[in-house]
């Protein structure tokens, strides 16, 4: 890729459906989105591609923005308008799917104990059977949201104040490389996809991901674009970083086994240790300090992590049954 | 009014945060001595320590200290990455 392109950003993707195909119809063309699109999002399914395909399009030009699309589209009223339908869709079915209201306290209770029956999880299936081509899918898929890391969770910052806000800063200044360029997460996780002889250019497999992988990143610049929704944004990150140390132990080893390069198990490795310490200081600083502030917030704290953890699981519902059948789970 | 060596001789105690069945949260940098003489640095904001010793990254904390359950109480997700 030349520089030129990589300043240009990345191509529109090809539309999964009505809403998808008016979304890119009307970057493409620099025209107004056919007002009668917003009437089509009532009855469009919740978690499939159409709607999924749409909401990541719309939000990547918060993001970086699609070649040949003018940086003005982001505040566009009209595209704003079909994107506050799209998401009231995903939101109201994530309500309705997801179980509460539940404290912070029950949630990551839960998620802090290992499961004894690892056979839904897919960092255990990759540590034990995963050949190299499982990880290149999974990489693949991952890196919707690992190139741009962290970054839907700096949108909170302002919406945070006291020790909520000093605590996200530090966790994001470690994300961020600790103002080192070549140790800024999304850029290690560049390193990861090169040494499993992936196109390490942003939005590159995003044609190839399946709806299952765009709600999970959907999800996420939904709460952070919303000064509404912090407090889901907070449970979200919390769950991101409780998770994240022991998945990425098992996904270390997985690489190892299958004779990955030093920069693929470097990623996960950096990521036991850097999210073991995030893990603390997410919970007791970040999420005690918001709620601290605000007593409100504690039942969207909750949705936000167990949000996250429904869309995870259809995510690795998919990745388990496309493999079970040996079938590649990335879309053709 | 304090003047600058006041100040340089009583610098902000370093915190450390303890937690039960948890690491020690200690704020970084920080180098941990371990009984055969091998010096870890860690240059991380904070640093998790771990006390359980059952760490593969020991002496930082990988998270092995969490509780299993009984097998029956599995949830069985994934969780993460």
């Amino acid at each position: 890729m030349t520089a030129t392109a990589r300043r240009a950003g990345p191509v529109l993707p090809t539309a999964r459906g009505p809403l998808s195909h008016g979304v890119v119809h009307a970057l493409r063309t620099a025209r107004a989105p056919d007002p009668a699109l917003w009437r089509r999002t009532a009855d469009a399914e919740p978690y499939g591609d159409d709607l999924h395909l749409s909401l990541y399009v719309l939000y990547e030009l918060h993001y970086r923005g699609f070649a040949g699309v003018g940086g003005d589209r982001e505040w566009d009223p009209a595209l704003l308008t079909l994107r506050r339908a799209l998401e009231d869709r995903f939101l109201t079915a994530l309500r309705l799917d997801v179980p509460g209201p539940r404290t912070p306290a029950e949630v990551f209770a839960e998620l802090l104990t290992e499961p004894a029956d690892p056979s839904g999880s897919v960092s255990h299936h990759l540590r034990r059977r995963g050949d190299l081509d499982h990880f290149r899918q999974y990489a693949a898929l991952r890196s919707l949201y690992h190139l741009k890391e962290a970054d839907p969770h700096a949108w909170v910052l302002p919406r945070l104040h006291g020790q909520a806000k000093a605590a996200m800063a530090a966790i994001e200044y470690d994300e961020f490389g600790a103002g080192r360029a070549d140790q800024v997460h999304a850029r290690l996780f560049a390193d990861l996809m090169a040494d499993l002889g992936l196109d390490t250019s942003y939005g590159r497999y995003l044609d190839l991901a399946p709806a299952q992988m765009l709600a999970v990143v959907d999800l996420m610049s939904l709460l952070g674009l919303h000064r509404d929704l912090r407090g889901a944004l907070v449970g979200h990150f919390a769950w991101v970083e409780v998770t994240s140390s022991p998945a990425s132990r098992h996904l270390a080893a997985g690489l190892r086994r299958v004779g990955a390069g030093r920069a693929a198990q470097h990623f996960y490795d950096e990521h036991v240790e850097a999210d073991a310490v995030h893990e603390q200081v997410v919970r007791h600083q970040v999420v005690d300090g918001l709620l601290a502030d605000e007593p409100a917030l504690s039942a969207d704290v909750a949705f936000g992590a167990d949000a996250t953890t429904f869309l995870e699981d259809r995510l690795s519902s998919h990745l388990l049954a496309a493999w079970r059948d040996g079938r590649s789970a990335l879309r053709c | 009014m304090q003047n600058a060596d006041e100040y340089a001789e009583s610098p902000q105690p370093r915190r450390i945060t303890v937690e039960r069945d948890g690491p020690m949260v200690v704020e970084g940098p920080v180098e941990v001595v371990t009984e055969d003489g091998t010096v870890a640095v860690s240059r991380r904001f904070a640093v998790a320590v771990c006390t359980c010793r059952r760490s593969a990254a020991y002496p930082w904390c990988d998270t092995s200290h969490r509780a299993r359950p009984p097998r029956s109480r599995g949830r069985g997700e994934d969780r993460g990455r």
